[in-house]
């Protein structure tokens, strides 16, 4: 399987990487990232989920040299383990902190005890930082709790809200449209523009869920 | 100071947008419009990238509580400035006390739904992560990071060296550079990532068929409405970066195209992607209008950013002509 590189127009190429997700690919795109940044065509190298964004800062005249480049280099990329920061978020489970938690239960079948518990359980890499200002892709949740993205997306999901969309887990940095399932609530506060970096989080820390509080 | 008079308003604060900030998990807001807000910026003397007011709910009302040179740009809007007719694209002077109306935008040689007013020296909002434009998921930016209100007041900069006179205008880039096909207005597209995921007839459909902009659209993207685009298999992607502009088929088939306000990542499959030279074509589009898009390859995209360039260059050096000749004169 090779990797694949796109083009966003003339203002960015995206490159995946083949296979499924995983840790050990996601710190191959981070050295890739790390590299990348300092190209000249490049303003900013934006790692995703087993994948990089280039954003262009002046388009090349051809593209055909940056992507061989590209590929040479993901082919050096080494895994770079960033040594990053666990931080603990105490959370709220069920109730209206968590309203879709009856949706996860008739889904994967398990008790509100054991969603919680193996919820609670893994510590979760922060695989990349998009979505919204300060928002975490995080690795790492069990499949067993996978649930699917609701038909009908939540307008305005409320900021700290805990959820699972598909194979995935977030806390939702502020409130905005969601189709994800919403089990629980934090009040941490991931993104403060005034603050340098901005971001609470970064690629390589790692998020573990604490029940605080569960309302049956 | 300007104070908003106007009490709906969903105008904001933009310039030509925050960079550097995706890997925050910022998306880069701007102007939607940026030749407008460019051109608006030059005709003051102004840096190209200085902070405007976007209005694109109508009619707006503010009022100068200072003197000020100022343009209005973006779509022809009837304005008014104490009751007296403003020329669009065109900088003009303000006393204190004097009250700007624009209308509803009419529909003049060059159809557009959104205006830009533009003021000498800028709108003077503090920078936020590099940025004056107003990010409205992350409440920051522009003016408090939230759109304008009635009794707002904003700071106008001081005026740069450039502007020593008003009373003079430009061809808005819709007249000189108009892209239609088949009588509609068009723009050009890249395929992207998920292109070839398509069935032949969801392909011949996007590029052969018109698509409606519904009033599902907004700054964070634009709803079209149109045949389904149906891929050959589901597809299931990874969450990734993505561009305003980019073209995406959520499962319904009706497309949506990423606006300024887009989100820095996203994991819907992507059918292509409105070139950059084109998205102020369709941020100017108004609701309920038709739209096509045209196939382009990368060095076409060059060739549009390019085109775009040399409209501002060009509209620089004849200001600069003008502001020659009238101080001879």
């Amino acid at each position: 399987m090779t990797p694949t590189v796109s083009l966003l127009g003339t203002t960015a190429l995206l490159f995946e990487a083949p296979g499924e997700t995983s840790l050990a690919t996601q710190q191959r795109i981070w050295s890739l990232a790390r590299e990348t940044q300092s190209w000249p065509e490049v303003a900013e190298a934006v790692p995703g989920m087993n994948n990089l964004m280039l954003a262009f800062s002046q388009p090349p005249k051809e593209c055909d040299g940056l992507t061989a480049r590209l590929l040479a280099a993901w082919q050096a990329a080494e895994p770079l383990a960033l040594a990053g920061r666990l931080v603990e978020l105490p959370v709220t489970y069920g109730g209206e902190a968590g309203p879709h938690i009856a949706d996860v239960i008739a889904h994967t079948a398990l008790d509100l005890d054991e969603i919680i518990a193996r919820h609670t359980a893994p510590d979760y890499p922060v695989y990349a930082i998009g979505s919204h200002p300060g928002y975490c892709y995080l690795g790492g949740m069990d499949p067993q709790i996978a649930t699917p993205r609701r038909k009908t997306p939540v307008l305005r999901l409320p900021g700290g809200a805990v959820s699972i969309g598909g194979p995935q887990t977030g806390v939702s940095a502020s409130a905005g449209p969601s189709g994800w399932n919403t089990i629980g609530s934090t009040t941490m506060r991931f993104f403060d523009p005034a603050q340098s970096p901005p971001c609470l989080l970064r690629p390589g820390d790692t998020i573990r869920f604490r029940a605080a509080k569960v309302i049956r | 100071m300007i104070e908003i008079l106007s009490q709906t308003a969903l105008a904001t604060v933009q310039d030509l947008g925050r960079h550097g900030a995706l890997g925050f998990g910022v998306g880069t807001s701007g102007a939607m419009d940026e030749m407008a807000l460019s051109a608006g910026n030059l005709l003051l003397g102004n840096n190209e990238a200085d902070a405007a007011i976007e209005i694109q709910v109508f009619p707006f009302t503010l009022r100068f509580r200072q003197a000020c040179a100022f343009a209005v740009t973006g779509a022809d809007c009837a304005a008014t400035l104490d009751e007296r007719p403003v020329l669009p694209w065109w900088s003009c002077q303000a006393a204190a006390g004097q009250t700007l109306r624009l209308g509803v935008p009419v529909a003049a040689a060059w159809k557009a739904s959104r205006a830009y007013l533009c003021v000498a020296g800028g709108i003077d909002v503090p920078a936020v992560l590099g940025s004056r434009s107003t990010q409205l998921r992350g409440a920051f930016g522009g003016h408090q990071g939230r759109a304008l209100q009635q009794g707002d007041v904003l700071a106008v900069g001081v005026p740069g060296e450039g502007l020593r006179m008003t009373g003079f205008g430009l061809q808005p880039p819709a007249l000189v550079d108009r892209m239609q096909q088949d009588g509609v207005p068009a723009v050009r597209v890249m395929p992207a990532a998920e292109y070839g995921c398509y069935t032949e007839a969801s392909l011949a459909a996007f590029w052969g068929e018109p698509w409606k902009i519904t009033p599902q659209s907004d700054r964070y993207g634009y709803r079209l409405a149109g045949p389904a685009l149906s891929p050959i298999a589901p597809l299931e992607l990874r969450s990734h970066g993505i561009v305003p502009g980019v073209i995406q088929v959520p499962p319904g088939g009706q497309p949506i195209v990423q606006m300024r306000d887009a989100q820095p990542s996203g994991g819907y499959p992507k059918i292509g992607t409105v070139i950059a030279a084109d998205l102020w074509r369709l941020g100017q589009a108004p609701i309920g209008s038709l739209i096509r898009f045209m196939r382009c390859d990368w060095d076409e995209a060059l060739a549009a950013n390019a085109r775009n360039r040399a409209y501002l260059d060009e509209a620089l050096r004849l200001i600069g002509l003008h502001r020659l000749q009238s101080g001879r004169g």
